[in-house]
């Protein structure tokens, strides 16, 4: 296997995604034969090889520092499930 | 055995940018919640960021004002972690390749300047910002969210914590001085954390770091790495070992306690952000800022001492604030004497600040204000000891001067026989000092113009009083 | 001949002549809709309403005489493009009930052009698979075949146009899911450079690699639409700021002499006999014509799936970590604390595939990984454009089979996700390298379409235009989907 169970589990806490150990199970051979796969990669010799993030060669693209209108708070609000006093409510979290 | 502490300082300076990092959303501090907000910087689906050139801009500046080496190829990454008031669940910050590093900035410690590394300077945005009022949960206000932020980080150069006050004195000077940030702690455009760890003296190995929160002010920073350096010794002394964790500063108690750890270690699987492209400040550029630079404490407190005839003591005060010695050159302009405006603003104003808490921007009074109160003195309307009330009344309400003279009828008494007469009912009250003096005592003469002082609240023209009472007192 | 099956170009003279209305066109479009969606399931939403008003408009701007290319052309929108008022899902259960405060940027420019859109289509959840199977709300079929799958991700989009509910449709290209799906459909679909399409208000799945293009019934229809939806946008900061060039005046025959390349790597991996003749016979076409064909190796194309699978699944863990449920999408009912509330609502909200890519992803990322994985295969993203660079040095195009197969049949990979990525073996590098292609009809395999690839240099989409263009004139594909009712 090409990853373990154990990380399986921490990756999947990492990605806060919850699995029943069944699907732990399942994820763990489906993730080590799809990591079998991409490690043909280090059949290549990349040492000399610069990465590229960013396909399109550009740099430098700005925006002015200008005040644009925001969005109604109505609209920004619409689409959560919970919101009170004009912002958006989640468990209490004790810091 | 003797041990030496290893700080670290990460200082957090929001930009005085109109516009938040990545959209047209203001910066401005206090308004209602969620109404500085749109889809960019609330991270809808779909959206994307284009970079605020002004926060390139201000973050060379003070790179450039920190002795920095701006790099010439910079990006932004994604630093990703979970957190509600984290809209897209990563912050966009720069990782491997920030926009300055290598800098420094110089203190004085017991008359010895120290110079302390400046590890890097990088941009990134702020979160939102979660309050806690509510029993039943938790409320998210993105206002902040996208505020551009600079991060500051030190070499570990700061090894006491009088070093570590003086070293956050001197940057928030410089910030405030290249106007890229207002620095205020209060508003959290200054947040600052800090990492210390001991190790004996000579010893090139470094100890155990610990992280230290909850830091509300310098004087916070200074009381708290005191604590926690006491502390740790005491650990090792009792042959303990000091564990690796963060810990909050309890200001009313004025200790550390340990604070509840996040339920994992990070991993903030950094990458380069895609949606933004790299970042190449040419020489061309970088000179553009550096002539955009202004001026700086040290040149400042020199002109001061030329042009203004200023004291060296005096200049140094008034230019290691900024916004006290464009107050002074505010003054100055309309008033003819220097000195009188810089023992105004070290004292009486000075006074006032420290014991408010406040900035000099914070409170009321403006430079025209005072250039009026000190005209008041100088034309005899009212009597130094008088203007002093007159000024902490100005502190608190905003007053013109002349309105509060007015308002509580402090005019000075000049009038020769409204005087006379006060003074002849002194004379009469008090012979034995009366007596003294005619026997030479000199010492008298004082007690006699306090009584008419106290007999008129003060109102009193000293020149006057003296005069008057001389003629009497040789009758 | 019904208005439903006819072209933007001959429905926009037909509107322009005022030979009938936009909303005639519309209404044709609708009854259609209504007629083949029970058997293709192409649309999540129709927007009756929207259309109908906007049809009105249109008829408003074609009578004062300002009508444009695609004033009163129906369209239909992947479900994962933004849309103000409109729900936008990605077929994705976490946004099922989001409706978006804002436009994208396409399609913006398609409003103000006055399109009318139709409704949003079905995806693979988030953008993620193949064959359109992965969608949290319908299987779409493949109108040639019900049986069959679309392709995907654009899977809805291409069913739409294949079966006439649309003129045209927008969709995104990530690795192939805009030319696959074509391919697989039988119609012409487009991903542009990198850069050229604003991807503002685009759901992102793989930023660097994510590009809008169109789906359109010819070649000629292509370079209508290319025209509208390009150009730089200051909302995307990778769009880039280039002249606007006129598609349309691509639209040529001549293409003698065109240096035309065919890579040996394009016919090894798991093709099919049926495709890999159809393919050869369409590169003697391009011989008839005048070109010339030239013999190109692209040595480092076998490495491009793994690469790919690398790069955008790593973005993808990070681009979906914001779907948490507390400003829009599904949030769990019942949790403990904040960390249960997110991993609750994020699992009930993502499907299978998703988890499985966040999974990957997160992994290549993750401390200690992110050398041997997110950095390798950005390394490798490399060499793959450093060949693409070599080749186009010998030649124009590049000219090989989209996918492999043909439309394969429902469920058949879905239980072997690496079956189903090897769907994208032949267009996943053409988003590596950022490059622009086409996927043509060039003829049936067992009565099911195989497309034919055209592959440009960066911002070279006029070539393609011309090369495409060239190609579907000499060999007139005039077949139509059997499966479902009604004439073309
Ligand atoms: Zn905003």
């Amino acid at each position: 296997m090409a990853i373990s169970k154990c990380e399986v589990e921490h990756v999947a806490k990492l990605a806060r995604l919850k699995f029943s150990a069944e699907e732990i199970e399942e994820f763990t051979v489906q993730l080590s034969k799809i990591l079998d796969y991409v490690n043909k990669l280090n059949e290549l010799d990349t040492e000399n090889v610069e990465p590229t993030a960013h396909i399109v060669p550009i740099h430098n693209v700005f925006r002015e520092d200008e005040v644009k209108p925001s969005m109604d708070r109505e609209k920004i609000l619409i689409n959560a499930s919970y919101t009170e006093n004009g912002c958006f409510k989640v468990p209490k979290i004790i810091e | 055995m003797k041990y030496e502490a290893v700080i670290g300082l990460e200082v957090h300076a929001e930009l005085l940018t109109e516009s938040k990092i990545f959209c047209g959303c203001s910066t401005k501090f206090g308004s209602e919640p969620n109404t500085q907000v749109c889809p960019v910087c609330l991270g809808l689906p779909g959206t994307l960021p284009v970079l605020n050139k002004k926060v390139v801009e201000y973050a060379v500046r003070a790179g450039l004002a920190l002795n920095c080496t701006i790099a010439n190829f910079s990006k932004m990454d994604r630093k990703n972690y979970f957190y509600p008031d984290l809209p897209k669940a990563y912050q966009i910050s720069q990782y491997d390749l920030p926009l300055c590093s290598n800098g420094y900035l110089e203190i004085e410690i017991d008359g010895q300047t120290k110079k302390i590394g400046i590890k890097r300077i990088h941009i990134e945005e702020d979160a939102g910002k979660l309050l806690h009022e509510n029993t039943d949960g938790s409320l998210v206000d993105y206002n902040r969210a996208g505020v551009p932020l600079i991060e500051i980080v030190s070499e570990p150069d700061i090894s006491t914590p009088e070093e570590a006050y003086q070293y956050l004195t001197k940057l928030k000077s410089i910030l405030e001085y290249t106007e890229v940030s207002d620095c205020k702690m209060q508003e959290g455009s200054l947040r600052v954390d800090t990492n210390v760890s001991i190790r004996p003296v000579g010893s090139k190995e470094l100890g155990t770091k610990i992280e230290l929160k909850n830091l509300n002010s310098f004087k916070a920073v200074q009381k708290a790495l005191e604590y926690e350096i006491k502390r740790q010794i005491k650990v090792l002394e009792e042959s303990g070992t000091i564990i690796q964790e963060t810990r909050r500063w309890n200001e009313s108690k004025g200790i550390t306690e340990p604070m509840r750890t996040k339920e994992e270690a990070h991993d903030y699987r950094y990458f380069p952000e895609p949606d933004l492209v790299p970042i190449v400040v040419t020489e061309e550029w970088k000179e553009e800022i550096r002539q955009s630079l202004p001026e700086m404490p040290h040149h400042k407190r020199e002109r001061f001492i030329s042009e203004y005839g200023l004291p060296e003591y005096d200049a140094k005060i008034i230019t290691s604030s900024k916004k006290m010695a464009d107050f002074f050159e505010k003054c100055v302009a309309e008033y003819y004497s220097p000195k009188t405006v810089s023992n105004w603003l070290m004292g009486e104003f000075s006074r006032l600040l420290n014991e408010t808490g406040k900035e000099i921007d914070e409170v009321p009074v403006t430079p025209q204000m005072l250039v009026k109160l000190l005209k008041l003195i100088d034309n005899g309307v009212i009597s130094g000891s008088i203007a002093k009330t007159v000024f902490e009344e100005m502190f608190g309400t905003g007053k013109e001067p002349e309105v509060i003279v007015e308002e509580k009828g402090l005019k000075q008494i000049a009038n020769e026989n409204e005087l006379r007469e006060i003074i002849k009912k002194v004379i009469d009250e008090n012979p034995k000092s009366v007596e003294d003096y005619k026997n030479g005592k000199e010492k008298a003469m004082g007690f006699l113009v306090g009584q008419v002082m106290k007999a008129t609240k003060g109102k009193a023209n000293p020149q006057l009083t003296n005069q008057i009472l001389k003629e009497e007192l040789s009758k | 001949m019904e208005l439903y099956s006819l072209t933007i170009h001959q429905l926009k003279e037909f509107l322009h002549k005022k030979e009938v209305s936009v909303l005639e066109v519309t209404r044709a479009y609708l009854e259609r809709i209504k007629e083949v969606e029970p058997q293709i399931d192409a649309l999540i939403t129709i927007t009756e309403e929207f259309a109908l008003q906007r049809a009105k408009e249109a008829d408003e701007k074609i009578k004062n005489g300002e009508a444009k290319d695609l004033t009163g052309i129906p369209v239909i929108i992947k479900d994962n493009i933004s849309t103000e008022g409109i729900r936008t899902t990605c077929s994705s259960k976490m946004l099922e009930n989001y409706v978006p405060p804002y436009n994208a940027t396409v399609v913006e420019r398609l409003l103000e052009e006055g399109a009318v859109i139709l409704g949003k289509s079905n995806l693979d959840e988030f953008a993620m698979g193949s064959s359109t199977e992965n969608s949290a709300f319908k299987t779409t079929k493949n109108p040639w075949d019900l049986s069959r799958v679309p392709g995907g991700s654009s899977g809805g989009s291409a069913a739409a146009v294949a079966a006439d509910e649309a003129a045209f449709a927008l969709g995104s290209d990530t690795g192939g899911s805009i030319r696959q799906p074509a391919s697989l459909c039988g119609v012409v679909g487009m991903k542009p450079t990198y850069g050229l399409v604003s991807r503002y208000g685009l759901v992102a799945f793989a930023s660097s690699l994510d590009q809008i293009g169109p789906f359109t019934k010819d070649v000629t229809d292509c370079a209508i639409v290319l025209n509208t939806i390009i150009g730089h946008d200051p909302m995307d900061s990778t769009s880039l700021k280039i002249d606007k060039p006129d598609y349309t005046s691509y639209l040529k025959e001549d293409i003698k002499g065109l240096k035309i390349g065919v890579a040996k790597e394009f016919f090894s991996t798991g093709i099919e006999k049926g495709v890999k003749e159809t393919v050869q016979k369409a590169i003697k076409v391009f011989e008839d014509l005048g070109a010339d064909i030239i013999d190109i190796s692209i040595p480092y194309l076998e490495y491009a799936l793994p690469a790919y699978y690398i790069i955008a699944s790593a973005e993808a863990s990070s681009n979906l970590a914001r779907y948490d449920g507390i400003r829009y999408g599904h949030i769990a009912k019942n949790y403990e604390d904040l960390i249960d509330m997110y991993m609750t609502g994020r699992s009930e909200g993502f499907g299978k595939e998703v988890k499985r890519r966040i999974m990957l992803g997160t992994y290549a990322l993750s401390s200690g990984y992110y050398d041997a994985y997110y950095k390798k295969a950005l390394k490798v993203r490399t060499l793959i454009k450093n060949d693409f660079e070599r080749a186009f040095e010998k030649c124009d195009v590049i000219v090989g089979p989209t996918s492999p197969t043909v439309a394969f049949k429902i469920g058949e990979r879905t239980n072997d996700p690496l079956a189903m990525y090897l769907a994208d073996i032949y267009t996943v590098s053409v988003n590596i390298a950022g490059l622009p292609g086409i996927s043509l009809p060039c003829g049936l395999s067992d009565g099911l379409p195989v497309g034919l690839q055209v592959i440009g240099k960066h911002f070279d989409e006029g070539r393609i235009i011309n090369v495409a263009y060239a190609f579907e004139q000499a060999n007139k594909f005039n077949a139509k989907p059997q499966a479902i009712g009604g004439a073309r």
